[in-house]
């Protein structure tokens, strides 16, 4: 125990005494949901948009000035005809093309109803479908309000009522996250890379780099049992972790006003969990290279499975089976919608047990295989 | 102290992680003279066997690759042997069942500098010390001597040390918890003559303190201040004596050659019919002869190919030249 404390005590002087470590504490979890939550985001704005106006009638007029007015669109020009707009976007100046027909207003004066042609880009196929639907929205919109005008001339002129027509509509109503807030969604999958950079791959990093000075023949010749080294080189990134995260927590407060619907103690021992996991795929991954480089490509390669396929970013219910089943076994996918839980739905310490269970059985296998795969000697 | 009996180590050298390369303390030694099979498993060590007395100063004496790393760490019980009749005990404990009792015993010095160059002098002896359950308060007259030359420096990270001031920490390190078997991998590599000297007087110091030390080295003229030495290559040992027993035991003719021109010298001695071996030794030539030869005749043979002002002297030979023998002997035999 007292030999523990001192390997301890030498990891912290160290830890300190690299000034990119203690940096790393405060600004790296601040950074993270300071940037990108606004960066990484499936809603698609500014797309840039020709009209193509046939017609320059006073309705496809209208029609232009609701894509200009819309948030999701930026008029970016008015060409006389379809080539000259197609040729921008060949150029790549616009996503989306709209046609409006020379027979625009007339169509909806007499059948009440007129075809628009849309041409959108659709190399980024979420700005393709996004951009498509939203203008289907405003094309509908636009229609429905010169219906309801055209109607209310008719009954004026002819003192008739109008016939009511049965209409159906579909209100969705979203819960949990009513805004439909994609920021709140994504940060507590910010929480699980930061707990993952430093509680995993920065102790793993640390292993290595004993082994590529030497030191660790030096600490191997001595009778330092080799749990007690782990040990030592764990705590106190688990510490620090555990205080990003902290910090990480207070910043989504302060910023996006994004507090657990869920108790606060539940969110910290689910991270808690999570850390002993995977600072024993980091100790894994430091056993099985000999280099700084080997470890940081295993890494790479790691984290970048490990986060595509946590439902982190996309819903698992849409990948393809093999990918689901990856997904099952992957630790981020059950700290990643524990959080979410607890984070949006307000679930407590039961609803997230399956989870939890999950982790802690990813921390026996992963940590029992870290020791017996760390040998002392060759 | 320490006994090795008929002790094997073969590396299998299939892919990077468990080859030789990534495990060798990472100082990337060749292994180009060592016996290699058609799988490229690697015989690094082959059948060795000596014996070091407590107290004594053991060198071990071989060029880069000969397998000297190897030895230390098997008996630092940081690397396993080949499984097979071999024996091999540290003050009576064997390397591969006893290997925590010989950890609390040992200090070892690899070759390339180890400690934290983060922290400060004093905190890598204190470290060190209390790994051991130790303190350096406890066991300061072991390693007074040494360390008192850097506790000047004792607040200064280790990182920014001098090449001697290094060499003197890692000893200091490897001596805190007052062990009784040192091993030494090439303490001497890389340091000035001055330290050098400086080093081997510790050592003395150390042995007069009961402490056996095994030490190795690439440098010959070394191995005089070794109570015995064996020498080394390619994962052989040829010979184990003490330096004079070695040098005693040289039963062949040898003269120096001193001349101008010394590479095409060189080539003009190898070319003569009754000149056996011959080497560059320094600012002269070791020649190696048949008995039917004299150095008058040597002279003017040397003289009459355009060599003017050749002198040839015989000479006592040194534990390099019993060295260049013995190794030749080795290669030739596996031919």
């Amino acid at each position: 125990m007292k030999t523990l404390k001192f390997l301890i005590e030498k990891e912290f002087k160290q830890m300190f005494r690299n000034p990119l470590i203690a940096n790393l504490i405060i600004f790296f979890p601040t950074m993270v949901l300071l940037v990108f939550p606004w960066a990484i985001t499936f809603e698609v704005n500014n797309i840039r948009v020709d009209v193509v106006d046939h017609g320059k009638g006073s309705y496809s007029k209208r029609l232009t000035d609701k894509v200009e007015a819309s948030p999701y669109f930026i008029l970016n020009d008015t060409p006389p005809d379809y080539e000259t707009a197609m040729q921008a976007m060949e150029r790549g100046e616009i996503d989306m093309i709209v046609e409006i027909p020379t027979t625009f207003d007339r169509d909806i004066v007499k059948q009440q109803s007129s075809r628009v042609g849309l041409a959108v880009n659709s190399v980024n196929g979420s700005v393709g479908l996004l951009g498509s639907n939203y203008m289907t929205q405003i094309v509908n919109d636009l229609s429905r309000e010169l219906a309801s005008e055209l109607l209310h001339k008719t009954s004026h002129a002819q003192m008739k009522a109008p016939p009511s027509l049965p209409r159906l509509t579909i209100e969705q109503r979203y819960r949990f996250n009513p805004q439909m807030d994609y920021k709140l969604f994504m940060i507590p999958g910010f929480f699980v890379i930061i707990l993952t950079i430093l509680c995993g791959i920065l102790p793993a990093l640390n292993i290595v780099l004993e082994k590529e000075n030497g030191t660790i023949h030096q600490i191997n010749v001595t009778p330092v049992h080799k749990a007690w080294f782990i040990l030592a080189k764990l705590i106190p990134y688990w510490t620090i972790g555990l205080i990003a995260f902290i910090i990480a927590i207070f910043v989504a407060y302060l910023i996006y006003g994004l507090w657990p619907a869920g108790s606060i103690f539940t969110v910290l021992f689910s991270g808690i969990v999570f850390i002993i996991s995977v600072s024993g795929m980091g100790i894994i991954i430091s056993n099985y290279s000999e280099t700084l480089q080997q470890a940081a490509f295993l890494v790479i390669f790691f984290i970048l499975i490990i986060i595509l396929l946590s439902g982190m970013f996309t819903p698992i219910s849409s990948m393809p089976i093999w990918a689901q089943a990856i997904a099952a076994i992957n630790p981020f996918t059950y700290l990643t919608s524990a959080l979410r839980m607890i984070y949006l739905n307000g679930s407590s310490l039961a609803d997230v047990s399956t989870n939890l269970l999950m982790l802690a059985l990813f921390s026996l296998l992963l940590n029992g295989w870290a020791v017996l795969s760390y040998k002392k000697r060759g | 102290m320490i006994v090795v009996e008929n002790l094997h180590k073969t590396y299998s050298t299939g892919l990077g992680r468990k080859g030789k390369k990534g495990k060798d303390n990472g100082n990337g030694k060749g292994d180009g003279d060592r016996n290699s099979n058609r799988n490229g498993d690697v015989k690094a060590l082959n059948g060795v066997t000596f014996r070091v007395n407590k107290g004594e100063i053991h060198g071990i004496i071989g060029p880069d690759g000969a397998g000297k790393s190897t030895l230390f760490r098997i008996l630092t019980s940081l690397l396993l042997p080949d499984e097979g009749p071999s024996k091999v005990t540290v003050a009576g404990y064997d390397v591969v069942r006893d290997f925590r009792e010989i950890r609390q015993i040992i200090g070892y010095m690899p070759g390339r500098f180890s400690l934290y160059q983060d922290l400060t002098v004093e905190e890598n002896l204190n470290f060190f010390a209390t790994l051991f359950n130790t303190t350096v308060k406890e066991n300061y007259h072991v390693i007074k001597d040494i360390y008192g030359q850097i506790e000047p420096f004792k607040d200064r990270r280790a990182g920014a040390l001098s090449g001697g001031m290094k060499q003197k920490l890692a000893l200091s390190c490897a001596l805190v918890h007052r062990p009784t078997v040192l091993f030494l991998d090439e303490p001497t590599t890389g340091v000035d003559p001055v330290s050098r000297q400086e080093f081997w007087e510790i050592l003395d110091r150390l042995s007069e303190q009961g402490i056996t030390i095994l030490v190795s080295t690439a440098y010959m003229d070394e191995a005089n201040r070794c109570t015995r030495i064996s020498l080394m290559q390619a994962g052989r040992f040829m010979a184990t004596d003490t330096p004079k027993g070695i040098t005693e035991s040289y039963d062949e003719l040898l003269w120096s050659v001193e001349g101008e021109r010394m590479p095409a010298l060189l080539a003009e001695l190898r070319a003569h019919p009754d000149v056996k071996t011959a080497f560059a030794f320094g600012d002269n030539h070791h020649v190696t002869v048949k008995e039917r030869l004299s150095v008058d005749a040597l002279r003017e043979y040397l003289t009459g190919k355009g060599f003017n002002e050749v002198r040839v002297t015989p000479i006592e030979p040194t534990v390099e030249d019993a060295f260049m023998k013995a190794s030749m002997e080795v290669l030739n035999g596996n031919e």
